[in-house]
């Protein structure tokens, strides 16, 4: 698709939302359960209950038997539908969201990716006292922004439990693409299991739930293609280090059925359009805890947006959603066809699938999975580098970047490079190359210029299990904001967090410590421009999400830096965001992933 | 059995869990009544690791069980731990060869540091020499993935004895694993009525091979040999026990 013909005309959205009004009445007793927003004809048709327009919304939060893939489960439920109904506002309103508490525990709902108040965030403990039983919580909410976000419990577990749905803010200007009709594509995980009995088996028995662990098959497999010696080199790392190279999602496929818009993939959710139409698809990833490479093979789509900010248009084949992160893509079917909407897990270990299609009752081929990734030494590296990492990021703090390029290179070469795979290889070049070049955009004060990549970042790089050659990839490098972000000054600080963790307890943490044994909260300036580092010291993905304030991406992309409300950090990665701290208050800030926020990684944000 | 030293020392254990550090809502102006964002789970866990019938070449069959048990958070825990056997066909009741409680602390961020009190002795009869003893041990997985347990005693008579058990798992499927296992007793001094003799005591040397049928239950089959060495083994020539045997056993590896 031409990405230039995709910005310029204006949309007609909402006549053809008014039209369609009248149609959609039939078919939500079709629907049955199922939210309506999940309609086969998408929003721009029709639509019926199961939608809650603004600004004024009521939900009802409830815990019901429905069914899930065909089978009896207990979810939460949002006025009747789990995944919650679609909120749709409009920029500009304000939004008055009444949340009514009807289970036997607290609850609340967190409005993921919204600029708001601190006192409506709902995050219990941080922004309010949480919803008890039986009592409504009344959001007000000024909203200023608009694009594809979600929202969720922040409560407990209730979020593995279905309390999810998708929020939609309608701009109030006209949006820089445009585009016909426009489905919303939510990702869940969903466990017929007791949220709390996953996380007790992840604390008690490592490795519970990956049934893709090396076995001795795979040993001798290897040692046929890479010999015995560069086998024998690689297994030795990775056992000496206690840790699994297949770990790459604590819960996988044999617990998990993954949902797209709450059906399962053998239940196949249909999305209808017409041959020659724009499709805008807004894809949320509102799972607990897994990462998804999504794709429709077949169709080029054509990235407009990241975590609801307009991007400038990225044609891909497939792009890598982690956890809480949105994505809007357009795609244009020529065909009088049906395409697979293809949602792989990270690990491969399943995948939730749904058809775009021009009729009900079609479908087309679903792809093969891939097979599981090893991790490599970029992994490894995170964690053997772990002492490293303290003393080369002190010695920048003070002396700037090229006492890093000394020190920090070089205790990198000692931390067993030996035996490095090639693919390793490249991404430590990568971040060595960069190095030696940002050091010529360092200022005065040694910092690193404005939206330069950190070295030590891998933008460039979509993850683990993602071959580049094979299909154009979505990487965090080619997001690319329209114009600048209203701030522009540079940042009078650096503050550093490494994300951490303990893979033999399942203890997460910032900074080695887990919320508990944290005595306060990370504090920002109120109006401070500051530069906020992750490192991350372990070998798993991190979601990062601050509440609250953007982030703005360093990803080299200069004035034109993406902002973002989650951060992947991929193991072993160094990225680095710039946030102005406009919003006094106390935020949440956390890995989004659901268990290991709650085994720890969280921390309080106070902006005063 | 002596109840009020172990009631006393499971006492302390509590109130030691009890003390770890609660929530750190404070900080950032949180109203009191408001809850903490996270909350600390408590988790309790218990591990057959063998529960098995071994039929020796020469010894007396008899029902072995290795187990144990944890109460308590990521740092802090409470261990009960237990070895044992009934021998079959002895007319006598079931015997622990230890019985113990720990306070468990996480020392880094593979081993934990244990100590408390342990028992040695019938399983609620008097058909077995008995007693009690202090223990300090260390637990934990070795780097390849051992995982090791290693224990010293000190007997209420002044006794020293530690042990060494090591066992690990070579997966060939995703739900068979190979599981090697060796255990080896050594003691500072001789305690006749336990067939313990000075120096060197014993090597059991075992392999398993077990099916997940799921990840919390796991059947095996295997095979052990085990020898008792030096003072040991002359204590075992008296009693007309072998000093060197081997032997099958079925059982099954269960995790609650």
């Amino acid at each position: 698709m031409a990405s230039s013909r995709v910005i310029t005309h204006p949309l007609s959205r909402r006549q053809l939302l008014k039209g369609g009004a009248a149609l959609g009445i039939g078919s939500a007793a079709a629907l049955g359960l199922r939210p309506a927003w999940a309609n086969p004809w998408g929003q721009a048709n029709t639509y019926a209950k199961g939608i809650e327009e603004g600004p004024e919304v009521a939900l009802a939060i409830r815990r019901e038997s429905l069914d899930i893939d065909g089978k009896q489960a207990r979810p939460i439920s949002i006025n009747g539908t789990s995944p919650g109904p679609l909120i749709r506002l409009k920029e500009g309103q304000d939004a008055v969201l009444r949340v009514t508490n009807l289970l036997d525990e607290p609850t609340s709902i967190h409005w993921h990716g919204l600029i708001l108040p601190p006192g409506m965030d709902g995050v219990p403990g941080v922004s309010f006292a949480g919803i008890e039983p039986g009592e409504t919580f009344t959001y007000r909410i000024p909203i200023r922004q608009n694009g594809t976000y979600w929202y969720h419990s922040h409560s407990g577990m209730q979020e593995q439990l279905g309390h999810a749905g998708p929020l939609i803010i309608d701009a109030a200007e006209r949006e820089p693409f445009r585009y016909d009709r426009e489905h919303v594509l939510l990702l869940t995980d969903w466990t017929f299991e007791d949220p709390m009995s996953v996380f007790r088996n992840l604390k008690t028995a490592e490795g519970y739930y990956n049934f893709q662990e090396r076995t001795i098959a795979d040993f001798f497999a290897d040692v046929r293609e890479k010999g015995f010696a560069a086998t024998a080199d690689m297994r030795g790392m990775w056992a000496k280090m206690r840790m699994s190279s297949r770990d790459i999602a604590d819960v996988t496929g044999s617990t998990y059925t993954y949902l797209l818009n709450g059906h399962s993939p053998g239940e196949n959710w249909t999305a209808l359009f017409k041959a020659g139409e724009r499709i805008r698809l807004r894809v949320i990833n509102g799972s607990a805890m897994s990462y998804f490479d999504v794709r429709i093979p077949g169709l080029k789509m054509t990235v407009v947006a990241a975590d609801g900010q307009p991007v400038q248009p990225v044609p891909v084949d497939e792009f890598r959603i982690a956890v809480a992160e949105t994505y809007d893509v357009l795609v244009t079917p020529e065909d009088d066809t049906a395409y697979t909407i293809f949602a792989e897990s990270m690990d491969r270990s399943g995948y939730a699938r749904a058809t775009l299609a021009p009729r009900e009752g079609m479908e087309s081929d679903i792809p093969e999975r891939r097979r599981i990734a090893d991790r490599g030494m970029e992994a490894m590296g995170a964690h053997g580098m772990a002492g490293m990492d303290h003393s080369g990021m002190e010695g920048m703090d003070h002396s700037g970047m090229e006492g890093m390029d000394h020190s920090g290179m070089e205790g990198m070469d000692h931390s067993g490079m030996e035996g490095m795979d090639h693919s390793g290889m490249q991404g430590m070049d990568h971040g060595g190359g960069g190095m030696t070049k940002e050091t010529s955009k360092t200022r005065e004060n040694g910092m690193l210029a404005s939206g330069e990549a950190q070295p030590g970042s891998r933008y460039g790089q979509a993850g683990i299990g993602i071959d580049p050659e094979e299909r154009r990839v979505l990487v965090y490098r080619d997001l690319k904001a329209f114009t600048p972000w209203p701030d522009r000054r540079e940042p009078g600080r650096e503050m550093e967090l490494h994300l951490t963790g303990n893979m033999e307890r399942y203890m997460w943490s910032f900074d080695g410590k887990k919320f508990s044994e944290v005595t306060g909260p990370i504090h920002f300036e109120k109006d401070e421009r500051l530069r906020l580092i992750l490192v991350n010291d372990t070998m798993m993905e991190h979601p990062i999400h601050l509440h609250g304030m953007w982030m703005e991406l360093e990803n080299g992309q200069g004035e034109l830096i993406p902002r973002k409300h989650t951060l992947n950090v991929k193991p072993g990665e160094r990225v680095s965001a710039l946030i102005t701290a406009d919003a006094e208050g106390s935020w949440a800030f956390h890995c989004h992933l659901l268990y290991h926020m709650d085994a720890g990684m969280f921390r309080v944000v106070k902006v005063s | 059995m002596k109840t009020n030293i172990a009631m006393s020392a499971a006492g302390a254990m509590l109130a030691i869990l009890m003390t770890s550090p609660a929530y750190a809502e404070d900080g950032y102006d949180a109203p009191a009544d408001w809850p903490a964002p996270m909350a600390e789970h408590n988790m309790a866990m218990g591990l057959f690791d063998r529960l098995e019938y071994a039929v020796p070449d020469k010894g007396e069959e008899a029902l072995v069980w290795d187990f144990q048990a944890w109460y308590g958070g990521d740092v802090n825990r409470i261990y009960l731990k237990s070895e044992g056997e009934n021998v079959q066909g002895d007319g006598e009741d079931a015997e622990f060869e230890s019985l113990e409680l720990l306070y468990s602390r996480l020392v880094s961020d593979f081993w934990e540091l244990q100590g408390g009190i342990g028992y040695q002795g019938g399983v609620f009869s008097d058909d077995h020499a008995e007693r009690t003893y202090g223990v300090v041990g260390l637990q934990g997985v070795m780097p390849y993935g051992i995982e090791t347990n290693l224990a010293f005693q000190v007997s209420d008579e002044g006794d020293v004895s530690a042990s060494i058990e090591g066992e690990y798992d070579l997966r060939l499927t995703q739900r068979l694993y190979l599981q090697p296992r060796t255990e080896i007793a050594l003691a500072a001094s001789e305690v006749e009525a336990f067939g313990v003799g000075e120096g060197l005591n014993s090597v059991r040397v075992g392999m398993r091979l077990g099916y997940e049928v799921t990840r919390r239950i796991a059947p095996y089959v295997g095979v052990y040999w085990e020898k008792r060495y030096g003072d040991t083994a002359d204590l075992a020539r008296h009693h007309g026990d072998p000093t060197e045997d081997s032997g099958v056993v079925a059982g099954v590896r269960m995790m609650f």
